[in-house]
């Protein structure tokens, strides 16, 4: 009887430890630790250039041209692997994709092309300056949240 | 004598219960204001971007563009039951035929052409603060995007609150929520003010409300349980919104936070349309934001 409950404890415990770390993004799907990850880059480059912008941050050509060039060459990168059926939100924790993405899997790509035109662009400008990043963030920016604004699960 | 004194006095009580709850127009002065204000289009296409019309007007899932299709459709959950955009082009189906008065009533007042109560889902509260210099520029300019013949889809609330007639003593009660009084502003922090509360409606979603739901003025922008039911929706007082002047600049711009993370949700459509506004409105809303009084909530 006791031994029994233990065991249930026990159990339930680490049931309770896995749910946890699972939510925690240890066990997270590979793809959607990847887009994670994407997002991050996403955000590191759009944050240098974008404190330029902002005038948080002196302006620097060559940081800006890496920045630029990285901000594109991870917008261009082919997504189709990287949102497999059965990774939203309905079917997993750790994930704010919402199950809309697959019901119109067409519009949701071209959104993402939407950010890969507007980053290569900023990217191909050669003589790039803080004029050109400070028109370039309200596209790159637009790009962002016109694909969250349906597609993410608000916080 | 008695029995005769209950009668009237029940008689008096249901008399001014009917009169409460009674649709009233706009103000007779608003009226001469309307007639008399120019129909310029031009400014009221930047009220109309002001006013967020096209976010929840638009079809679920269309693009706001330049001159968007008012068709209206999106649903709105909350806990009074769920509410349909209507369409609200100039077609028959929408606003196809309304006189300025018949607009403004509906806009202003939350009154339609036939004399009902609009829910305040439609935020007429605050659109009540709008000139009418630009409520009659906006209807010029509403004229002006294309018509559609979709019709307009009922709302799905339950009793009591689906007898119209019963937000007239709504009205009565929450019907004018005053902001906070900013007796040291300056232009552009009564631009801000103005643009905040009387078109650009953040208080409808910031602030928190009752269990009637009238808003709880003491807590203006002290933010609120999301009516989707998910998460809260941000304290944007200076007690918890510590972004800077130029962080809120690029946020109301490119819709990118301090952190590089992006507006999603409702507040995508908001910054799609703030910036659309010159940038002297935008600075004028910052201003606002860092002059209204702290609210401590979570």
């Amino acid at each position: 009887m006791k031994l029994t409950r233990v065991l249930a404890t026990a159990g339930l415990a680490a049931g309770l430890i896995s749910t946890m770390a699972f939510a925690d993004g240890h066990n997270l799907p590979a793809e959607v630790k990847a887009r994670n990850g994407l997002m991050a880059n996403y955000s590191l480059y759009l944050g240098i250039l974008g404190d330029m912008a902002k005038g948080e941050r002196e302006y620097n050509e060559d940081l800006a041209l890496t920045a630029a060039k990285n901000l594109a060459a991870f917008a261009a990168t082919d997504q189709s692997l990287l949102w497999p059926e059965g990774t939203d939100t309905m079917s997993i924790d750790g994930t704010r994709a919402l199950p809309k993405i697959w019901e119109d899997r067409a519009d949701f790509d071209a959104k993402a092309d939407d950010l890969d035109k507007a980053a290569s662009a900023m990217a191909q400008v050669t003589d790039i300056d803080l004029e050109a990043i400070q028109v370039s963030m309200k596209d790159l920016g637009g790009a962002c949240s016109a694909c969250h604004k349906p597609y993410r699960e608000p916080e | 004598m008695l029995k005769r004194t209950i009668a009237a006095v029940a008689l008096l009580g249901a008399g001014v219960a009917w009169w409460i709850t009674a649709p009233k127009p706009i103000a007779h002065a608003t009226e001469t204001a309307l007639m008399t204000a120019p129909a310029d289009a031009e400014a009221g296409e930047q009220v109309f971007w002001a006013a967020g019309c096209a976010s929840c007007h638009v079809a679920p899932g269309a693009e706001e563009t330049d001159a968007p299709s008012l068709a209206g459709g999106q649903a709105f959950a909350s806990e009074f039951g769920t509410f349909y955009a209507p369409n609200i082009t100039p077609a028959p189906e929408g606003i196809g035929g309304w006189t300025l008065i018949e607009f403004a009533n509906a806009v202003m007042a939350g009154v339609s052409p036939e004399g009902a109560h609009y829910y305040p889902a439609f935020p007429y509260t605050a659109y009540a603060k709008a000139t009418p210099e630009d409520i009659a520029a906006l209807y010029a300019f509403m004229q002006t995007l294309p018509a559609d013949a979709t019709a307009s889809k009922p709302h799905d609330v339950g009793f009591p609150f689906n007898i119209r007639r019963s937000l007239g003593g709504w009205k009565f009660m929450f019907g004018t929520p005053d902001g906070p009084k900013l007796p040291s502003a300056n232009d552009s922090v009564q631009r801000g003010q103005y643009l905040s509360e009387a078109l650009a409606h953040c208080t409808e979603c910031h602030t928190s409300r009752n269990a009637l739901g009238g808003l709880d003025t003491s807590k203006w922008l002290g933010g609120a349980p999301n009516p989707n039911g998910k998460g809260r929706i941000p304290n944007i007082t200076p007690a918890k919104l510590d972004w800077s002047e130029r962080d809120l600049m690029a946020y109301f711009t490119t819709g990118l936070t301090p952190d590089y993370d992006s507006a999603g949700g409702h507040m995508a459509s908001v910054v799609q349309n703030l910036a659309r506004l010159p940038e002297k409105d935008r600075k004028a809303i910052v201003d606002y934001l860092k002059a209204v009084p702290p609210v401590a909530e979570p």
